[in-house]
């Protein structure tokens, strides 16, 4: 229990303090192919800074810490019970020494104990696979990008989006452009097409859990991913929405299937502050190894 | 990159363009929801927090005290702006407000104060929370804390060469609502 408790807090803290190398590469080729001289180069460069600032200081990236969301892979017959409490208290004491804000609020009361524990905070999913190791992926997911995140019912007449790819892709665009300057950008997104209003978002958001750099196996939403990138970076709205070259990192589409009667397109948002880290556990709880 | 010192005058004010990059030294005060509904309900601020030619940040910063007792500020990024767009116009009117630090952009009210009052908004990079922290040289006051509680008091901050770029000018001037036209325009080709 303590040597589990001990490997989730420092998996918080490494979470919330050091962007993970994927996206940090992303970063850094975007700096370089901004125009020198933009406003849009200075804020990818006062990014960057920010990135080596806080991991020498091993403190939060940004001061929203966001949502605390935990993926558990495990094997037949692990107690789930004894990691959710592991996890909850590894997410207190990551709160009371600062790699968390106090950030979980009563949406009645509006009163925040300051521990960041209550209904949904943090939330864990967990998936039983055919192996005996244990996996942990953590996403912390700040407010103002989950506040531009967008589902879309097609067909959708002010935006001529039917119920096919097509459609889909003027959905995307359609969230990039509402999007703009609101979530600190540049942005990843996570979309998932199909699912109903609430498996949907939940997929879109397992997607952020994806390499930035890997290709989707499904050949035609590989092609889309691609193309969701490319012409957004055309758009010219840039880091921050200073205008310039960078408006996306990535693009990682997942599928569900669906009723007959929806057709839902769903796009969650993240923002550079990609907060996204993962461990393998040994059977005692200490970490083997890091995922990304 | 255009360097700003605190009180700012109008002429100074009236200079600055959409998209100028400037580097604030002096005096800042944050001020975020809880402020801007107290003083659009008629609220008084105490004598100390003087923002006439001055500059108001939406931020919830993270101060701590350190060993000696001293406030320190630990995380200092922007707030976003718009959910105080309905107060804001007033405040720079009342205040004598000359910038206005945030994230995301205001809108149209906001914009016609800046026109008539000689007022600009400065975006800071949003996220950047310890770059903005390392240019809070000083933390020189707390207001309203009793009140309000720590993320929404108002903080008085000595800042020194805190970058942000001027995005609504005191011309009418919107690099929001620019760059919004454009990539509409721009989408519209590639449909
Ligand atoms: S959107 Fe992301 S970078 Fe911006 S303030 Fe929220 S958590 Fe921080």
């Amino acid at each position: 229990m303590n040597l589990l408790h001990d490997s989730l807090l420092e998996l918080i803290r490494r979470t919330s303090t050091e962007i993970p190398d994927d996206v940090h590469r992303a970063i850094l080729a975007s700096l370089e192919n901004e125009r020198k001289g933009t406003i849009a180069a200075s804020a990818m460069k006062i990014i960057d800074q920010n990135i080596a600032l806080a991991k020498t200081k091993s403190q939060p990236i940004c001061q929203d810490t966001g949502s605390i969301i935990f993926y558990v892979e495990c094997p037949v017959g692990f107690d789930q019970m004894t990691f959710t409490e592991a996890a909850r208290a590894a997410v207190k004491q990551a709160t009371a020494k600062g790699y968390l804000r106090q950030n979980s609020v009563d949406s009645l009361t509006g009163r925040n104990d300051g521990t960041n524990l209550g209904p949904g905070s943090p939330t864990l999913h967990f998936h039983q696979h055919a192996s005996d190791a244990v996996s942990v992926k953590l996403i912390l997911k700040g407010g103002g990008c989950e506040n531009v995140g967008a589902q879309y019912s097609l067909p959708h007449t002010g935006l001529n989006a039917n119920r096919d790819l097509d459609g889909c892709r003027k959905a995307i665009l359609d969230a990039v452009v509402q999007a703009q300057g609101k979530g600190c950008g540049p942005g990843i997104l996570g979309v998932c097409i199909g699912g109903d209003r609430a498996t949907g978002y939940e997929h879109s958001k397992v997607q952020l859990l994806r390499l930035l750099d890997d290709r989707n196996p499904h050949p035609d939403l590989a092609r889309l991913e691609q193309d969701i990138v490319e012409t957004s970076n055309q758009l010219g709205i840039g880091p921050m929405g200073f205008g310039g070259k960078t408006t996306l990192l990535g693009c990682k589409i997942g599928v569900l299937n669906r009723l007959p009667a929806s057709y839902f397109v769903s796009v969650s948002y993240m923002c550079w502050a990609y907060r996204r880290h993962g461990v393998t556990l040994r059977a005692d709880g200490t970490i083997a190894g890091w995922l990304y | 990159m255009i360097k700003l010192t605190t009180p700012i005058s109008e002429s100074t004010i009236r200079s600055l363009k959409v998209g100028d990059e400037v580097l604030l030294t002096g005096t800042v005060f944050t001020g975020r929801d809880a402020v801007h509904k107290y003083l659009h309900d008629g609220g008084q601020l105490p004598p100390e927090v003087n923002l006439r030619e001055g500059v108001l940040y939406h931020c919830g910063p993270v101060v701590i005290k350190d060993d000696q007792g001293r406030w320190k500020c630990v995380a200092a990024g922007p707030t976003t702006s718009i959910r105080e767009e309905p107060y804001q116009w007033q405040v720079i009117r009342d205040l004598g407000l000359r910038g206005v630090i945030g994230k995301g952009g205001m809108g149209d009210k906001t914009l016609k104060a800046c026109q008539e009052h000689g007022c600009v908004y400065l975006h800071a990079v949003g996220g950047a929370a310890q770059v903005l922290a390392e240019c809070i040289r000083k933390v020189s006051g707390v207001y309203l804390m009793e009140e309000f509680g720590a993320p929404e008091a108002i903080w008085e901050f000595q800042v020194e060469d805190f970058p942000a770029v001027v995005t609504i000018d005191s011309h009418g001037g919107s690099l929001h609502r620019q760059i919004f036209a454009q990539s509409q325009a721009e989408l519209a080709k590639h449909l």
